[in-house]
């Protein structure tokens, strides 16, 4: 199980993963940036973004995988969305109180519009995104070491 | 409100199944049956954002279960005193819904909430925020802490599963050590 | 009220799964279920009949629109549940590999 797991599924699995993928990260932006207007938001949005790097992991295999997103690089932006998402809040903090909402509000139903809301949307899809493709990640590392030892 | 009756209902049923099947990969399915259900309630009961959030969330789920599964299954046996734990289990939960059968007459009932904050959300936040997904709005302006503590609840999961997976133990003489895991 | 006791039953469902099964993987079902259970209850307190969902359009009234407060809490609870399953998940594998079994009876030795 492990050596197919390393080399992936079977040709019609891969041909499919290659023509939805980047239907599927992109779907997981869609939802992201318009948490404002419509139903999504932040967290649903970074669900699905690590979604179709687990399929892309799923489909081909671990290498594939960690040459797409690599390990430095997912803890980097797990760590970037909470740092950005902390400084937005204390920014807040120079115009009143913790978590003011101090850009402009535009007019409703525009994409830009509603203050801070969608950068806060942004970080919050980059830490929750990041956070679960590293479990997964590091779960699935687990499985080879114990069917290694036996 | 008949297909809410009928939802909750299949999965009541789906719960049943997941807990006596003994194999544990039909346990896992039945899971997955059972969260697909509960998407399709908070849909009837008008949660959009709700719906979208539980629907991936159990697919990553049932993800990360079945890895953990695969060609790993128990025989079943039971020892001694079974019949004893089952009697105080089942006394219990009946002792539990009785007292909560009372409680609910303290409860608004269904379907005519109070929502004494919900109306002061409702009349200014589109004002005041800018925003049109009122939801959106309540977790990211009004009740921004409660999504800070969140982000540092997923922080610290990660965390705790970085640290039990890693390979522990101190390095032996003579040993050196393999980039294996992380 | 015949609906907030249907709700209760599922979690009570999932409580049983957890005091009396014997395998790791059932307790984490269990688990799971009572979870789903309770984000269920708070979104059924929070319903009101002939609502709108919360989300405003250009022709819209305000009037009549669902409890929104629960729904936001609940948002948060179901990505904290996925977290504290996926945390649970990689303690039991842990324990399989040192025990090579998931039956919680033959778990006996709590060394340091």
């Amino acid at each position: 199980m492990s050596k197919e797991l390393e080399k992936g599924m079977s040709v019609i699995v891969k041909t499919v993963t290659r023509l939805t993928v980047g239907l599927i990260l992109l779907y997981g932006i869609y939802i992201l940036s318009h948490g404002h207007l419509s139903p999504g938001g932040g967290f649903a949005g970074g669900v699905i973004i690590a979604l179709s790097f687990v399929h892309l992991m799923l489909a081909y295999g671990k290498e594939t995988a960690l040459k797409k997103l690599p390990k430095q690089a997912t803890s980097f932006f797990e760590s970037m969305g909470a740092l950005m998402f902390l400084s937005i809040a204390l920014l807040g903090f120079m115009g009143g109180h913790f978590f003011l909402n101090f850009i402009s509000k535009g007019k409703p139903f525009n994409l830009f519009s509603a203050g801070i809301i969608p950068l806060c949307n942004i970080a919050i899809s980059l830490k929750v995104g990041a956070g679960l493709f590293a479990i997964f990640i590091a779960l699935v590392l687990l499985k080879f070491d114990s069917e290694k030892k036996r | 409100m008949i297909e809410l009756y009928i939802l909750l209902m299949f999965m009541i049923v789906g719960a049943i199944v997941a807990v006596e099947v003994e194999d544990l990969l039909s346990c896992v399915i039945a899971v997955g049956a059972v969260g697909l259900a509960l998407s399709m309630a908070f849909l009837v009961l008008k949660a959009p954002d709700l719906a979208i959030t539980q629907l991936v969330v159990e697919v990553l789920c049932l993800i990360i279960l079945i890895q953990a599964t695969l060609k790993k299954d128990l025989p079943f046996s039971t020892t001694g005193r079974w019949a004893l734990n089952t009697l105080i289990t089942v006394g219990f939960i009946i002792v539990f819904l009785l007292s909560a059968m009372k409680c609910f007459k303290d409860l608004p009932e269904f379907g005519y909430p109070i929502m004494k904050l919900a109306e002061e959300y409702t009349r200014s936040g589109l004002t005041q925020t800018g925003a049109t997904n009122m939801v959106s709005s309540i977790i990211l302006d009004y009740r921004a802490y409660d999504t800070l503590g969140e982000a540092t609840i997923l922080f610290t999961a990660v965390i705790g599963v970085l640290a039990i997976v890693r390979r522990i133990g101190r390095k032996r003489p003579g040993e050196t050590i393999k980039e294996e895991d992380e | 009220m015949n609906i907030y006791l249907l709700c209760l039953v599922l979690f009570c469902i999932g409580l049983y799964c957890v005091l009396r099964k014997r395998n790791i993987i059932k307790i984490i079902v269990g688990l799971i279920i009572a979870e789903y259970a309770v984000n269920l209850f708070f979104v059924l307190v929070g319903y009101r009949m002939e609502g709108r969902a919360p989300i405003f359009s250009p022709d819209a009234t305000i009037a009549n629109m669902v409890d929104e407060l629960p729904q936001a809490l609940v948002l948060t609870s179901i990505v904290i549940g996925l977290a504290t399953t996926a945390l649970l998940v990689a303690i039991a594998m842990r324990i399989y590999q040192k025990y090579g079994t998931f039956d919680i009876t033959k778990i006996k030795e709590l060394k340091g």
